[in-house]
């Protein structure tokens, strides 16, 4: 019956796509059955290449007419699972959808279509000295839709915020199909619902994102980073607290671990020390006011401790600094042949707290977890080097990740900093909610998307005796 | 297709799963694949080449003709494994992947079968055959019979893939290796004796490289052993899926070079040397042959990584090269760059050269299409990714482009050649040669 159902989408699809825009064979879409999450796997019927709104929009509208759920993919770098097809579904791939429509000099803003890579929008604003903050780790093929729909987040975050802060418009196609306009070139507005907040980081469960107006700022004309060594995680912690109380904000405070440093400098050869833990810290902004800061940062992590603090010798090294770090999830991977990469943010003041109780749990447990992360603004990532098909050590896993779940929780934090839930942490979610709390989000999936066509399954699931409790 | 006896294991069933399973699918490598970043589909990439490996080996997907297709769609070119922070091993999954195509006999017939007889079964095999081939070649130039046959419009009674090929075939040089280097040379006084390879393309087309390499390493004070009949390094047969072959070749190579008489053995083309530097593995179950492999492995060096290794010495500043400048630009050859990670040294030495002002170029470590036969099996791809090199070089406004393989070096060339461009390509070595003399 479902068999049937789906072969007349597909044909009904074919009259609406270009040939190389409908992908059917098995052998072509096997590569979109998953992201950039390790375990997680799933079969879609169709893989279809939209390249405009009104594309989008009739495909939506087919589907729905079937009743065959849509899945939006970008390049497929997720980190949770958040793009893997659903069991019968549909992929909408954007990457056809890859335009950069205007740039507006006037208004600082830049409008895209979902499917330009992250780090081509940096581009194209630096071409007119202006400048996109959110840089996630995997910015060079990353697209922007993507971004939006997970509220990513990046090196930058600290002082810059993340993709919501960068985001004043969007259009997006609705579930039932019709093509919707949200927000404006205006830097105050309060009409009505933000609805354009609604769908940043709904993961493609609200509405499919078809352009984004981007806001821009000025370039920062200078910029200067430092390298600090030390001999335990403890004086890292220390210097980070202390850079924050002397009310320096930098752009960047990444924190590495022994396990992250070696893996990285394996691969990126950027001359990386042995040493237990470092600090890789950026600041940007007028040239006297990043003079002054550099120097003070440098004098606080020498009074905190560090072996060695030393500044990139010029703009390519700090580039290269910084690509390295970018490389640090997928460098981990070297050492065991399967990589979990976990996304527990808590407030500042509990990193400590954190990083210990993460070495703690991989003592307990008996498992190889690395840990780097943004350490400026709380957001870790735990790592667990571990291998898929033993069955043991993956309940092992399991465990340890829900007991560090479970302490973020109590320190204040959230399970995900930056990755979103997907599929990855739908599990864990409740946890973070209170009944009411995690009950309202599915009344808004449900007002928007009632018959559960967009990103099934992702976030939370909403089946049948959720219906009737509600 | 018939039935055979006794399916034989394929190698990438048979190979250590955690091989297939480094990749975590991160996207790491998409922006760097040329396949991908052309078609945005999935499967002309890295993770989805190795995704359907993984396939293959947990007997999920059938080793088809669509896989095969797939594998020769992709240029070997090895930025992927740049890119990996996971450090897949993709050389040797691409590598395993073709020998089960080819041990299953799923390419599929066509012409791509005769190129694959004539090229890697039958002439890069036997390097005098090799050469009677090149002196035909040279003869049916030199004489004026290529012309006469251009002008005279047979061309077009070719099959259309052959006529188009035609303007391509290399320039055959007059004098090969042999007749231009000794069977050894020595300089005043010598620090080191080096064995010199001196290829097959690279022989036929651009003997003149190797006197070069030959005169750039006599005037470091190095003894060069140059052997008159040297076979193919065996990288054509290893990349299309004929790894007996390839070990054949290794063999005859170690046997012909001694390396325990060497200090170092020289190959001054990018494509040889990534293979050559991989004896080791490859013959690492001959128990006749591992261990001298691997003394190989260790003594082979590129002529770039092996000049900037002994401190090679800078040519002289002379009246002639003090006012000159000359706008100049690499490409890096994949195999050179990718895999053998060789990135500063040719730079190191262009930089060293007077009168030469080098401007990077952009995606300098892009294939240029060449790929080995890629360019023959695979001609429209090969062409874009060409475009895409000459755009590029162009924007550099270079009068000499330099690299440092003879694939690369003729695809160019003729790239340059028929947009009717007047810059000229060289090898780093030819230019450092000219500059000493």
């Amino acid at each position: 019956m479902n068999q049937r159902k789906s072969v007349t989408l597909i044909d009904e699809l074919r009259t609406l796509l270009a040939p190389g825009l409908l992908l059917t064979e098995l052998s072509d879409i096997r590569p979109y059955g998953f992201d950039g999450t390790a375990g997680l796997k799933g079969e879609a019927t169709a893989v279809v290449f939209p390249a405009t709104a009104e594309a989008v929009s009739k495909i939506v509208k087919l589907c729905a007419a079937h009743n065959t759920p849509i899945v939006t993919r970008g390049t497929g770098t997720g980190l949770s699972g958040g793009s893997t097809p659903s069991e019968g579904c549909i992929v909408l791939c954007t990457v056809e959808m890859n335009r950069i429509l205007e740039t507006d000099t006037k208004n600082l803003t830049m409008l895209v279509e979902p499917g330009v890579v992250t780090q081509d929008i940096d581009e194209a604003a630096a071409a007119q000295n202006l400048f996109y903050p959110p840089d996630p780790s995997s910015m060079k093929i990353s697209t922007i839709g993507g971004n939006v729909a997970n509220n990513s987040g990046g090196l930058r975050g600290l002082k810059y915020g993340v993709t919501r802060d960068y985001v004043m418009g969007l259009e997006v196609v609705t579930a039932d199909g019709t093509v919707q306009w949200l927000g404006s070139k205006c830097v105050k507005d309060v009409a009505g619902y933000s609805l354009r907040d609604v769908f940043i980081g709904s993961e493609g469960t609200l509405g499919i994102i078809t352009k984004i107006l981007i806001k821009l700022i000025p370039r920062p004309k200078a910029k200067a980073t430092l390298l600090a060594t030390y001999p335990s995680m403890r004086e890292a912690a220390e210097t980070v607290s202390a850079i924050i109380a002397a009310q320096i904000i930098p752009c960047t405070l990444e924190f590495l671990d022994r396990k992250t440093i070696r893996c990285v400098e394996d691969f990126a050869q950027v001359g990386l020390p042995d040493c237990e833990a470092l600090l890789f810290m950026e600041t940007d902004g007028h040239p006297t006011v990043v003079a002054e800061e550099i120097e003070a940062m440098e004098r606080i992590a020498r009074e905190c401790g560090a072996n060695d603090v030393t500044r990139a010798r010029d703009d390519l090294h700090a580039i290269q600094l910084a690509t390295a770090r970018r490389s640090a999830f997928s460098a981990l991977a070297r050492i065991r042949p399967t990589t979990i990469l976990e996304d527990a943010t808590v407030p500042r003041s509990e990193l400590a707290k954190m990083v210990a109780f993460i070495e703690a749990t991989g003592k307990k447990y008996e498992l190889e977890i690395a840990t780097f992360g943004h350490m400026g603004d709380g957001n870790l990532h735990p790592t667990f080097l571990t291998d898929e098909r033993d069955h043991e050590e993956m309940e092992r896993v399991e465990l340890a990740m829900k007991a560090i779940f479970d302490f973020t929780i109590e320190l204040g934090g959230t399970i995900t900093g930056e990755h979103g839930v997907g599929l990855a942490k739908r599990k864990f979610l409740p946890t973070q909610f209170d009944p009411g709390s995690y009950a309202l989000l599915r009344k808004v999936k449900r007002a928007l998307d009632p018959n559960n066509l967009l990103n099934p399954g992702k976030i939370f699931e909403l089946d049948e005796y959720d219906a009737e409790q509600e | 297709m018939q039935n055979r006896n006794e399916p034989k294991k394929l190698r990438l069933e048979a190979m250590n799963y955690s091989m297939l399973q480094q990749c975590m699918h991160c996207g790491m490598c998409l922006p760097t694949c040329p396949t991908y970043m052309e078609t945005k589909r999935e499967r002309n990439s890295p993770r989805g080449r190795i995704a359907w490996m993984r396939a293959i080996a947990d007997g999920d997907a059938e080793l088809d003709k669509d896989f095969a297709d797939e594998i020769y769609d992709c240029l070997g070119c090895l930025a992927c494994v740049s890119a990996c922070p996971a450090d897949v091993d993709y050389a040797t999954l691409f590598e395993a992947a073709r020998v089960d195509v080819e041990e299953q006999d799923v390419a599929g017939p066509g012409q791509r079968v005769f190129w694959r007889w004539l090229a890697v079964k039958t002439i890069f095999m036997h390097p005098r055959l090799l050469r009677l081939v090149g002196r035909s070649l040279y003869l049916y130039q030199a004489s004026g019979l290529q012309a006469l046959i251009r002008r005279s419009g047979l061309l077009r009674l070719l099959p259309k893939r052959l006529a188009d090929l035609e303007p391509q075939t290399p320039k055959i040089r007059a004098e090969f290796s042999h007749q231009l280097i000794k069977q050894t040379e020595a300089p005043e006084h010598s620090r080191y004796c080096v064995g010199l390879m001196t290829g097959c393309v690279q022989d036929l087309a651009f003997s003149d490289i190797n006197r070069d390499t030959a005169d750039v390493l006599l005037h470091n004070d190095c003894s060069v052993v140059c052997p008159g009949v040297q076979p193919c390094c065996g990288s054509l047969h290893a990349h299309n899926g004929e790894l007996e072959l390839a070990k054949k070749l290794a063999r005859q190579q170690i046997d012909l070079f001694k390396p325990e008489t060497l200090d170092a053995i020289i190959t001054n083309a990018g494509g040889c040397g990534s293979h050559l530097k991989t004896y080791g593995h490859l013959l690492a179950n001959d128990p006749e042959y591992a261990e001298r492999a691997q003394e190989w492995d260790r003594k082979l060096k590129d002529i770039h990584e092996w000049l900037v290794e002994i401190d090679f010495t800078p040519p002289l500043i002379n009246e002639g090269s003090k006012n000159a400048s000359q706008i100049i630009t690499y490409h890096e050859s994949c195999h050179l760059c990718h895999g053998q990670k060789i990135r500063s040294q040719p730079r190191k030495i262009l930089d060293a050269i007077p009168g030469l002002q080098r401007v990077e170029l952009k995606e300098s470590d892009w294939c240029c299409g060449s790929a080995g036969i890629y360019n023959i099996t695979r001609p429209e791809t090969s062409a874009k990714l060409l475009d895409r090199k000459l755009g590029h070089i162009e924007a550099t406004g270079s009068t000499t482009i330099a690299t440092s393989n003879p694939g690369c070096h003729l695809q160019i060339q003729n790239g340059l050649k028929k947009a009717g461009k007047t810059a000229t390509i060289r090898h780093p070595i030819s230019l450092l040669a000219e500059a000493y003399r």
